[in-house]
C-alpha cells in the first residue's frame, strides 16, 4: 500500500491539479502516472554511481597523491563518508531535503546490513585460506606424539582432540538433555507458580559467561578433592562435560521451550479429554508433534558446546597425547587444541592451530546448517540464538 | 493450558436420585501424573538451584583471597601481585578493562545492529530477509575462539592504521591519547571491536524482534500522512522499539562483559591502573574473564583470587542481564519478546 502514497515533496506540481480551481475532477484523473516515493529511476542510479565515483576519486587524490601513509581501510571509510555527503547534497538539490534524508538513510541502512557480511566473509575466508595450508589426512589420524618445534606443520594431528571433543560433548549432552527437556516441559506444561522464577533464571543462565561454568566445576568438584588423589576428581573429560552441560542447558531449554509453545493447545486438550494423563499427553502428543524442533534444539546445543573453550581451561586442561578415557587424566578437545597451539611461539604450531580452527569452523557451520535444515519444515519459527 | 479439573460439582442430592450418576471430574491427579509433575518441578527447581550454587561455591572458594585482602580492598585495588608478601590483589584494574572493552564493543555494535534490524524488518523483501537473518545467525554461531584467532592474527593489523590515525589527529581527546612510543597492538580498542562483532547478533535479534512488532496501523498512518519511509521509521518504529533497543543493548553489554577467549587472546591481560588516564588505543588492559582464562592451573591462593574475580563478574553479568530482561519486558514493545 505504501508505495502508492503521494509524496509531499515530489508531488509539488500534482497539487495544482488537485486545487479547486481546476475544472477536471480531482483525485481520480489527477496524476497520469502514479508517483512513487520509493521509485528508483535510471537517473537515481546515475546519481548514486556518480556520487560514489566522485567520492572515491576525491579520496584517492587525498590519500594517495597529496598525503602518504594511508591504509586501504581508512581510504574506504573516508570514501564512504564523502560519498554519503555528496549523495545527500545532490539528492537534496534535486528532490528536496525530506526525500534526500530518506534516500540517504536507505543507503546507510542497506550498507550497514551489507557491512555485516564483511566480517563474516573475511573471518571464514581467512580461516579457510590459513587452515587449508597444513591440513592433511593425518590430522584426523595421529596425535601430537613426538612433535617438536622443528617438525613441519603438516606432521602430527589432532585425533586426540577430536576424540576428546566427541566424548566431552557427548557426555555433556547426556547430562544436560534430560534436565533441559524436563525444565522446558515444566515451563510449558505445568501450572506451577515457580515457572516465572525458573524462566528468569534460565534466561540469566544463558547470559552466564562460559568461563564461570568451568570455574564452578573447578570450585565444587576439582579443588575440594584435589588432595584425595582420585583421578575422577581431577582434570579430566568428565569434568569438562559437566561444565559444557551447564553452558548447553539454557540453550536447549529455551529452544525446546519455544518449540513446545508452538504445539497447538487443541492437541493437548484432545489428549486430555480422551482421558490420557498429563505425562502420557506430553510423551505421546506434545513430544512427537515437536520432534523436529526438539532435534533442532539439540543440534544447536551441540553447536554451541563444541566451540566452547573457556569452560575447558579449568576442567579438561588440555593434553598433547591421545587419552580416550574421559574419566581419568587431562584431555584435549578441538577448541583447546586450537587455543593452545596458536599461543605457542613456533610457526608450525600456529599453523596446526589454524588447521584445527578450520575443522572446528566447518563442524560448527555444518551443525548450524543441519539445525536450519531440520528446523525448516515444521517449526519454521524456531529462532536460533 | 488445558485444565483437567472441571469445576462443576453437581448439586447435592440431585444426581443421586435420577438416572445414571453424573461423573465428577476431580483435580486429583493419578500416580503417574503426580510423579511426572514432581519430576518436572524438580528439574525446574534444579536449574534455579544450580545458578544459586554457582554463586555459593564461588563465594566459598574465594573466601581465602577475600579474607586475606578484605572485601572492600579487593574490590577497589587495581594491582594484582601475588609475588609480594602479603599478596596484593584487587579486581578494579580488571573490571575497568572489562567495562572499557564492553563499552567499545557496544559503541561499535549498537548502531550497526539497529540498522541491520531495520534492514531486516523495514527494507527487505522476504527473500533478502531470510538471507540477512541467516547471516546474523551464522555470525552468532561462530565460536568465540575463532573470532579471537581472526582478530589476533588478521584484524589487529588492519585496525592499527586507524588507531595510529586516531591518536595522531584526535590525540587531544583524552581517550584517544597514547603514551610516547607505545605499541598499538593488543589494545582495548581492537578487543572492543572484535567483541562488538560478537555481540552484534544478539542485539540485532532483540531489536529485530521488537521492530517487527510495531503495530502496522501506526506505520500505515505515518505513511498515509505523507511521511517518507525514514520519516515513518523515525516517528513510529524507533520510538516504539526504544525499550527493546535499550534492553537489547544491555543484553549485548552483558555478553560483552563475559567474553572470554577472544579477549584473552587479544589483550596482554595485565591489570591496568586507571588512575593515570585511559589509553584505549595502546597495548595494555585486562578483563576479568580473560585474566582468569590466562591463569588456569595457578597456585591455590591465585586460584582463590580468581574465584573472587569470577564471583564479581558473575554478579555483574547476572545483574546486567536481569535488568535488560526487565527493561525489555516492561517496555511497550517488549511484551512477549523472547530474549
Amino acid at each position: 500500500m505504501s508505495s502508492e502514497v503521494l509524496d509531499p515533496m515530489t508531488s509539488a506540481e500534482t497539487s495544482s491539479d488537485l486545487s479547486p480551481v481546476d475544472p477536471t475532477p480531482p483525485v481520480r484523473s489527477a496524476p497520469r502516472r502514479a508517483r512513487r516515493p520509493r521509485e528508483f529511476t535510471n537517473f537515481d542510479v546515475w546519481v548514486l554511481v556518480g556520487s560514489l565515483v566522485s567520492a572515491l576519486c576525491l579520496n584517492w587524490l587525498i590519500f594517495y597523491r597529496l598525503t602518504v601513509g594511508a591504509s586501504l581501510f581508512g581510504f574506504l571509510l573516508c570514501s564512504y563518508l564523502t560519498f554519503l555527503v555528496v549523495f545527500a547534497l545532490v539528492t537534496a538539490d534535486r528532490v528536496g531535503r525530506l526525500v534526500a534524508t530518506d534516500r540517504v538513510m536507505t543507503v546507510v541502512v542497506v550498507s550497514a546490513a551489507t557491512a555485516v557480511f564483511v566480517p563474516l566473509v573475511l573471518l571464514v575466508g581467512y580461516i579457510l585460506i590459513e587452515g587449508i595450508k597444513a591440513l592433511r589426512p593425518n590430522f584426523f589420524i595421529s596425535d601430537q606424539e613426538g612433535i617438536t618445534p622443528i617438525l613441519p606443520a603438516t606432521s602430527g594431528g589432532a585425533s586426540h582432540a577430536i576424540i576428546g571433543s566427541i566424548e566431552q560433548v557427548g557426555l555433556a549432552l547426556i547430562w544436560s538433555l534430560p534436565l533441559a527437556l524436563a525444565a522446558a516441559v515444566f515451563l510449558n506444561e505445568s501450572r506451577s507458580r515457580w515457572r516465572r522464577p525458573v524462566r528468569i533464571f534460565v534466561d540469566a543462565m544463558s547470559g552466564l559467561p562460559s568461563i564461570i561454568a568451568g570455574l564452578f566445576i573447578f570450585a565444587t568438584l576439582i579443588l575440594p578433592f584435589a588432595k584425595s588423589g582420585n583421578p575422577l576428581f581431577g582434570y579430566n573429560g568428565f569434568m569438562a562435560s559437566l561444565a559444557l552441560a551447564i553452558t548447553m542447558l539454557p540453550t536447549i531449554t529455551r529452544t525446546v521451550d519455544v518449540v513446545l509453545r508452538l504445539v497447538p493447545d487443541g492437541l493437548r486438550e484432545a489428549s486430555l479429554a480422551l482421558g490420557a494423563s498429563r505425562a502420557r499427553t506430553v510423551f505421546s502428543v506434545v513430544f512427537p508433534t515437536a520432534r523436529t524442533g526438539m532435534t533442532t534444539a539439540v543440534v544447536l546445543g551441540i553447536a554451541r558446546a563444541v566451540g566452547e573453550t573457556a569452560p575447558l581451561l579449568f576442567t579438561a586442561f588440555g593434553y598433547d597425547l591421545m587419552n580416550s578415557n574421559p574419566f581419568s587424566g587431562s584431555q584435549e578437545s578441538l577448541p583447546l587444541f586450537v587455543y593452545r597451539n596458536i599461543r605457542k611461539p613456533d610457526i608450525s604450531a600456529i599453523q596446526r592451530g589454524f588447521s584445527g580452527a578450520l575443522v572446528l569452523l566447518l563442524l560448527v557451520v555444518g551443525l548450524f546448517a543441519l539445525a536450519r535444515f531440520l528446523g525448516r519444515d515444521r517449526s519454521k519459527r524456531v529462532r536460533s540464538r | 493450558m488445558p485444565d483437567t479439573a472441571v469445576a462443576d460439582p453437581p448439586a447435592p442430592g440431585e444426581s443421586r436420585s435420577t438416572g445414571p450418576t453424573r461423573r465428577v471430574v476431580t483435580e486429583v491427579p493419578s500416580v503417574v501424573d503426580r510423579r511426572f509433575n514432581a519430576i518436572t518441578l524438580g528439574s525446574g527447581i534444579a536449574v534455579l538451584v544450580l545458578l544459586v550454587l554457582v554463586g555459593i561455591f564461588l563465594l566459598i572458594q574465594s573466601s581465602e583471597a577475600l579474607s586475606e585482602s578484605g572485601i572492600l580492598r579487593f574490590l577497589t585495588r587495581t594491582e594484582w601481585r601475588t609475588d609480594v608478601q602479603p599478596p596484593r590483589i584487587g579486581v578494579m584494574g580488571l573490571l575497568a578493562g572489562t567495562v572499557l572493552v564492553a563499552l567499545v564493543g557496544i559503541v561499535v555494535a549498537v548502531p550497526l545492529s539497529i540498522f541491520t534490524a531495520l534492514a531486516i524488518t523495514e527494507y527487505s523483501t522476504a527473500r533478502r530477509r531470510r538471507w540477512l537473518i541467516g547471516v546474523v545467525d551464522l555470525l552468532a554461531a561462530v565460536p568465540s575462539l575463532l573470532f579471537g584467532l581472526w582478530g589476533f592474527l588478521y584484524l589487529s593489523d588492519k585496525i592499527i592504521p586507524i588507531s595510529t590515525w586516531l591518536t595522531q589527529n584526535l590525540g587531544f581527546i583524552p581517550i584517544f591519547s597514547t603514551q610516547e612510543n607505545a605499541s598499538l597492538t593488543g589494545s582495548i580498542f581492537i578487543a572492543g571491536i572484535v567483541v562488538g562483532l560478537m555481540v552484534l547478533p544478539i542485539i540485532t535479534s532483540v531489536t529485530r524482534e521488537v521492530f517487527s512488532q510495531t503495530p502496522p496501523g501506526e506505520k500505515e498512518a505515518a505513511l498515509a500522512l505523507g511521511g517518507t519511509r525514514w520519516g515513518m521509521i523515525r516517528s513510529v518504529v524507533l520510538p516504539y522499539g526504544r525499550g527493546g533497543i535499550i534492553g537489547g543493548s544491555m543484553l549485548g553489554l552483558g555478553r560483552a562483559l563475559g567474553e572470554t577467549i577472544a579477549v584473552a587472546l587479544l589483550l596482554p591481560q595485565v591489570p591496568q591502573r586507571i588512575g593515570d588516564s585511559i589509553h584505549i588505543l595502546q597495548n595494555g588492559g585486562a578483563t576479568v574473564s580473560g585474566f582468569i582464562a590466562n591463569r588456569a592451573g595457578a597456585d591455590s591462593f591465585t586460584v582463590s583470587g580468581l574465584m573472587a574475580a569470577g564471583l564479581v563478574l558473575f554478579i555483574i553479568t547476572l545483574a546486567t542481564n536481569m535488568v535488560a530482561s526487565v527493561v525489555v519486558a516492561r517496555s511497550r514493545s517488549g511484551v512477549g519478546v523472547e530474549l
